[in-house]
């Protein structure tokens, strides 16, 4: 793999995090436990698009061959798709997004300021600027999750069973292959099994402030970053997604 | 216009105090929140400004429709950002109604259970795109026309949360006016659904303004008190010649063949919408009243647990500081 598709390929798994995510916060609008976390959901959808069109549109850039953020966005089967396993995850409750949110954004809030050091400086530029946003999602996620997870016995039922049923799709953040490895070698992204040691400290106080019980299995599902076995529940989001583009190939909007 | 007929209070209070309220407003002084106010002002208010509350909470469901089906991920940014911005609008609406003696909690549940009304034109559905450029640029253009004026409202809390409204509405509007110019110049199919939208919103939009002068009961006392600031058939009219040119622009034709420019009035002669479905609309028979109270009920009692959950969590804090301290 040359080291242009290592990056496109990285770009990728960068853009459709984001998008798959952003897309997935965005289905709650208007069906929100309360007003206030309408606008927060949002919000938060709305910094993931924003960080989407960037990642995908340098992503563009990168592979040169005239594709832009939409194309990549609108355009693309499952199996080009590279975002992670969790962030695919249906939403289920509003229990189950925000433990889902959590679990990505601590990861995310890792990896961020790693990257604002990229050598590659439009890199570092994009994170520096989504870095400052994850840094409230992550606020906001965490402090929902531990209210939650120690709030009623039905509310911390229903957090315990969403980290039960999205803890087998942590392992995935961490585990590096080989676009990670010529990132890293390249100086453009950390070493992922590093990342795993502070996301464990971060975690772990989080879910004991919540009187969560971390699952005791390290099993993890892959396939999602390479793109070579997503879940069931990708395509029904693109078919979704994607629909207008598809209908109506060629026209502007 | 997120308020229709809403229906104004008699008002029983002291002869001298009513002139002395009434004069100040005739001075077009702002009446605050502690200020000795009738009876009847303050109900209707609860009333007006709950409705356009409830109608900024239920107008984020035929758009939040389309938010996942939005054709580019610009197009997805700015429906988002837009929605969020109708939620904020009835943060502040509530947050101004909360003011007159009434919480958030007691109007959701009037909402919720059919007491209060929201807007007729949320009963209608978002069949494609062009809807969404349509809904921007109707009913927003709708909404504003109301909108502007009620800045200049006699409620303090009111007249400033329709100041920050309307900011973001008239952005919604051009929004909404460029999809529709998108879908105007693109190609046959889009050209298409652009002006099934207009089909179907036209009458719709008309509609907000709520029924005809003639028809309509309401208004007097809420115009004396500037809770009101036009007349229903001022402000269609006005919308009306605003909008004919903007659709003659984008080359789409206003369902109204009886449409004509009026050199002696100086405005558009046109045809009065079907006030008979208008009132079916109110009465829970438009085509989504169902689903739109049904979505609302939903979202509330799916989000109880997190509401309990979250108060529980807080009381064990503050439960926990009092005993450190």
């Amino acid at each position: 793999m040359t080291d242009q598709t290592s990056l496109f390929e990285y770009l990728l798994r960068l853009g459709d995090n984001t998008l798959v995510l952003g897309h997935r916060v965005s289905e709650w609008c208007g069906h929100a436990p309360v007003l206030e976390e309408d606008i927060a959901l949002a919000n938060t959808a709305l910094d993931l698009i924003g960080q989407t069109q960037m990642w995908l549109g340098l992503a563009g850039e990168v592979e040169g061959a005239g594709r832009s953020a939409d194309d990549l966005a609108m355009l693309r089967d499952v199996w080009d798709f590279r975002n992670l396993l969790l962030v695919e995850q249906p939403n289920g409750d509003f229990g189950q997004t925000l433990m889902r949110q959590c679990l990505f954004d601590a990861w995310h809030l890792e990896l961020l300021p790693d990257l604002t050091r990229a050598s590659d400086d439009r890199i570092a530029a994009i994170a520096a600027k989504a870095l400052k946003e994850v840094t409230y999602h992550l606020d906001r996620s965490s402090e929902t999750v531990i209210g939650l997870g120690d709030g009623t016995e039905e509310s911390h039922r229903r957090m315990q069973a969403a980290l039960d049923l999205l803890w087998p799709y942590v392992g995935e953040m961490f585990t590096p292959d080989t676009v990670d490895d010529a990132m890293h070698a390249a100086g453009i992204a950390p070493d992922l099994t590093a990342l795993r040691a502070r996301f464990d400290t971060r975690i772990d106080a989080i879910l004991a402030e919540a009187t969560l019980t971390k699952p005791d299995s390290s099993f993890a599902q892959s396939g999602g970053k390479t793109g070579f076995r997503h879940s069931e529940h990708l395509g029904h989001m693109l078919t979704q997604m994607q629909w207008l583009q598809r209908a109506y190939p060629g026209a502007t909007w | 216009m997120y308020a229709q007929m809403v229906k104004s209070e008699a008002t029983q209070d002291d002869p001298e105090k009513l002139a002395g309220f009434q004069a100040r407003i005739d001075a077009g002084e702002k009446i605050e929140p502690k200020d000795w106010m009738p009876e009847g002002y303050r109900k209707t208010l609860i009333r007006q400004i709950g409705q356009h509350a409830h109608s900024e909470i239920v107008g984020q469901l035929p758009e939040g429709n389309w938010i996942t089906r939005a054709p580019t991920l610009e197009r997805k940014a700015i429906l988002l950002a837009k929605v969020q911005d109708e939620a904020g609008h009835g943060l502040y609406l509530y947050c101004a109604a909360e003011t007159l003696g009434v919480s958030r909690d007691e109007l959701t549940e009037m909402l919720l259970d059919g007491r209060m009304k929201y807007s007729s034109i949320f009963n209608y559905p978002t069949l494609t795109w062009a809807d969404m450029g349509a809904v921007g640029w109707l009913v927003d253009g709708a909404a504003i026309m109301n909108q502007v004026p009620l800045q200049r409202t006699s409620y303090g809390p009111y007249s400033r949360a329709m100041i920050r409204i309307c900011k973001e509405e008239s952005f919604h509007q051009r929004q909404g006016y460029h999809i529709m110019m998108k879908m105007a110049q693109g190609t046959p199919a889009q050209k298409k659904m652009a002006q099934d939208a207009l089909n179907r919103f036209w009458y719709p939009s008309l509609m907000m303004f709520g029924p005809s002068d003639k028809d309509s009961v309401h208004s007097a006392q809420s115009m004396k008190w500037k809770i009101k600031m036009n007349t229903n058939d001022e402000l269609r009219q006005k919308f009306v010649d605003q909008t004919v040119p903007q659709a003659e622009f984008l080359g789409l034709t206003v369902p109204d063949d009886t449409l004509c420019w009026n050199d002696e009035k100086g405005g558009y002669d046109f045809a009065e919408p079907d006030w008979s479905e208008f009132f079916d609309v109110i009465q829970g028979n438009g085509p989504c009243n169902t689903e739109r109270r049904a979505a609302r009920n939903k979202a509330w009692d799916d989000g109880a647990w997190v509401r309990e959950g979250l108060i529980a969590h807080a009381a064990k804090k503050r439960a926990a500081k009092l005993a450190a301290e």
